[in-house]
Parts: C-alpha cells; structure tokens; sequence
C-alpha cells in the first residue's frame, strides 16, 4: 500500500496533476497522463526511489500502464 | 521470370494463398507445420528475391548471415559478462553498417556497394538493432539460430514492416490459437485484405496512378512562371500524393498483417486513422505506428532517459526537443541522403516542439482558451495540414520543381 502512494506522488510531481491516484486501474498511456517523456521520467525516479533497475525496454507498456500495475512490478523488482 | 514485389501484383496473391492453404488447415486443426512454414517461406523469398537475377537474393543471404555474427556474438558477449556500453555501441554500429552503406549507395554511386542493397534491408536492420538492444537489458535472454531467422524472414512483413518485436512475435508463433480464435483471427484477416485491396488497388491506384501524374505536369508547367513554382496546382499536388501515400502504404501494411493473421500471428497495425489526429504527436502514434514506435523506444527514450539519468541536461523541455531532433534527423536520414529528407525530419522536429510548446501554454491558461467541437475540428484539419504539407517535402516534387 505504502508503495503505492509513494507511486502516486511520483506521478504528481512528473505531471503536474492533482486527480492522478483517483483512479489506481486508468490506463496511464490511453489517457494521455504519460508521454515518452514523462514515462522517461517516471522510470528515472523509481530507479532512484526504489533502488531498482528497470530496462526501458523492459518497460512494456501493457505491464506498467496503471498505478497497480506499476505498483505490483516494483514490489516484484525490490 | 522477374523479382516479384510482395503483395503488388496479382500472381503474388496467388502463390501466396496457394501456399497458405496448408497452414490455414494445419491450424483450423490445431497444429503448426514447422517443416511446411519454412518450405513456404522459402518458396515465397525466392519468387521475392530471386526472380530476376538472382543479386538481390544473394545479397539478402549474406546479410542474413552477417546479421547473425553480429547478434550471437553480442548474445555469447552479454552470457559471460556483464555490460560494456563500448562493446554494445559497437554491436549496433555493426548491425546497422550494411544499411548505412545501402543508404550512402546514391552519394558515392559505387557499383560494388549497391550489390548489397536488397528490398526491405530497413526492416531487417530495425529488428535487429532491436534484438541486440533487448539482448543488453535483458529482456532477451536466450535465442536460437532458427528463431532468430524466422523472425527476421518472417514473409508477410519482409520488405516493408509493420515491425514486429521479437517477444511478442514469439508468443504468437509458438503458441497454437483454439479453433474460436483462429477463426476471429481468420475473418479480422479477411477484412483487412478487402479493406486492402481497396485501399491500394483502387484508392491509391486512382490517387497515385491516375491522378498524380497529371498534377505533377500542370504543377510542373508553372515551374519557371510563378515565384518558387507555386501554384494551385501544386497545392492540388500536396493533397494528391498525401492520399496515394497514405492508401498506398496502408493498403500493404493491412495485407501484412492480414496473411500474418492467417498464418495465427497478430502483427500489430500501421495504420489508425492518422488524419484524424488532434496534433502532430497524435499524428505519429496513429501514421507508420511501428516504425515511430521503434524509434520513440529505442532511440528518444534511451537517449532521453541517458541524458536525464547522467545528469547532461537539466531542463526537461530542452531534453525533450533534443530527443525530437535527434529521432527525426535519424528518421531523415534513414529515409535516404537528400536533402528533401532530411528537411523533412527537421521539418516534423520543429512541429513536435511547437506542439509540445503549445500544450505547455494550454495548460497554463485552460480557463482562457476554449475547447469544444469546433477547436477540435479545427485542431484536426490543422494537423492535417502541416501533415500534408511536410509529405510535399518529403515526395521530392519541390526537387523536381526547383533544381531540374
């Protein structure tokens, strides 16, 4: 759960949107919230956040398109 | 007997359905025919490549194997140790040094250089450059000889893409779909080979064949009467060649991806509508989806994500408009060394940037600016605009207009 929040902040901070973690299942990408950049950006972060190492190939946008899906692969990859 | 292009004749359609016949079978019964699928593919790349003389099929063999040093040496490489940026850098200049000499082909106009020039080298070299990109994350961990082959040679895509990725074709071919889902599979194909056929054999035929040529003599006539050639004409020109392109290259991407689908594997679409797109970056996720894709996630996300992780660039927005620049003077220069490509690389670089911008405005004053059916027409036949005015670059005319 605590992963989860912390996700939501991250996203905040990356796109300047207040009503991100409403919704944990909205598909990031179909909604236009993530773009390659924020994407990028996202991915730097949880790499320093989590201590994790996330290939951008390994990022397959059907994997990590929602905050519990993001959620389920970072507790995965720690 | 002469090379036969892939899908633009109606022999080839015959062959192929002949051929396919086995495979449908096979697997309305549930089985591949591993055997049989590379007798096919073998009979469809020598009526492809070997019909004429036989230089091009040659060629396409030597590539072959030399794509496959390249990438199973990198594999053993990254099996043993763990990854220098050298030796990847190296493993895709490697991989892509015979498209880069095909490219330079018409600037240095070498007879020896041009015999290692086959129909779909491109493709070739985007899948892999993928392999070896996955093969340093990762994400691809073993592969064999003959996987590698028979997804590099994959018939229904080999001279013009769509580009698939080497996981998710995998999944498909070695994966034997339920009878229900093949058959939805059978009939999506179907659709897609009709609304093909119309698309290319009638839309693009009249567009490209029966319409263009007559344009470009009225647009030429104006050449040297008006300044820089413009005419009406010319505008007329633009809105032709933009229609034969799109249907033209849509009309093949859905054959693709039609005898893909007949042969059970989801080769992903090209094509979604792309002038309907809102803006120019809309525009790129609905127009060549899978090559603007190759390019978002193995060039501007890597080297977005390099410059941001190494600290190069602090600000955010200057480090996006690199990565614009960067990806589309590469996209330019891949489709071949003139100038008119390149411009027109520059050219969708300086809209990216521009859009980007304006959202950034958008968002600052939303309460401001309005938005409703009408801005969004007017946002779809903006974009269209500047979509059609950049494939007016990118036909070449103004080269023949200007310079001859």
């Amino acid at each position: 759960m605590e992963n989860t929040e912390k996700i939501v902040d991250i996203l905040k901070d990356v796109t300047g949107l207040d009503n991100v973690g409403n919704d944990k299942d909205q598909d990031l990408f179909a909604s236009g919230i993530l773009d390659s950049m924020a994407t990028v950006e996202v991915l730097v972060t949880l790499q320093d956040d989590f201590g994790i190492t996330v290939p951008v190939s390994e990022f397959d946008r059907s994997q990590w398109s929602t905050i519990n899906k993001i959620s389920d692969r970072v507790k995965e990859l720690e | 007997m002469n090379n036969i292009t892939p899908y633009s004749s109606p022999h080839y359609f015959i062959y192929l359905l002949v051929l396919l016949l086995p495979i449908i079978i096979g697997l309305l019964f549930g089985k591949r025919f591993r055997i049989y699928d590379f007798i096919a593919t073998v009979i469809i790349l020598v009526i492809t490549f070997f019909g004429g003389n036989a230089s091009q099929g040659i060629s396409l063999i030597a590539y072959v194997l030399f794509e496959m040093i390249v990438v199973f040496s990198y594999l053993r490489y990254r099996k043993k140790k763990n990854n220098s940026f050298w030796v990847f850098t190296f493993a895709v200049v490697m991989a892509i040094v015979p498209l880069v000499f095909v490219k330079l082909d018409p600037l240095i106009k070498n007879a020896t250089i041009s015999l290692f020039a086959f129909m779909g080298i491109s493709y070739l070299t985007f899948k892999s450059v993928e392999i070896i990109m996955e093969v340093r994350d990762g994400t691809i961990k073993e592969i064999k000889p003959t996987e590698f082959v028979r997804f590099l040679l994959f018939f229904p895509t080999i001279t013009s893409g769509p580009i698939d990725r080497f996981r998710r074709f995998q999944k498909d071919v070695l994966n034997v779909p339920s009878r229900d889902e093949y058959l939805k599979l059978l009939k999506s194909g179907t659709d897609k080979l009709m609304l093909g056929l119309v698309y290319k054999f009638i839309l693009g035929y009249f567009f490209g064949t029966l319409l263009l040529p007559k344009i470009s003599i009225l647009a030429l006539s104006y050449a040297h009467q008006r300044p820089l050639g413009i005419s009406w004409a010319l505008v007329a020109y633009m809105y032709c060649y933009s229609m034969y392109l799109f249907f033209d290259f849509a009309g093949y991407s859905l054959f693709a991806v039609a005898i893909s689908n007949f042969m059970g594997v989801k080769t992903p679409m090209n094509f979604r509508r792309p002038f309907q797109a809102v803006n120019i970056k809309d525009f790129w996720n609905r127009w060549h989806i899978t090559l603007s894709f190759w390019f978002r996630d193995f060039i501007y996300m890597r080297l977005v994500f390099t410059m941001m992780k190494k600290k190069w660039i602090k600000n955010r927005i200057t480090m996006a408009n690199v990565g614009y620049v960067a990806l589309f003077l590469i996209m330019g220069f891949w489709h071949g060394e003139t100038w008119f490509y390149i411009v027109y690389g520059i050219f969708h670089a300086c809209a990216m940037i521009t859009n980007d911008a304006w959202l950034r405005f958008k968002k600052k004053h939303r309460k401001q600016i309005p938005s409703n059916r009408f801005t969004k027409y007017l946002a779809i036949f903006i974009t269209f605009n500047v979509v059609c005015f950049s494939f007016l670059i990118f036909s070449g005319f103004l080269n023949t207009l200007w310079f001859s």
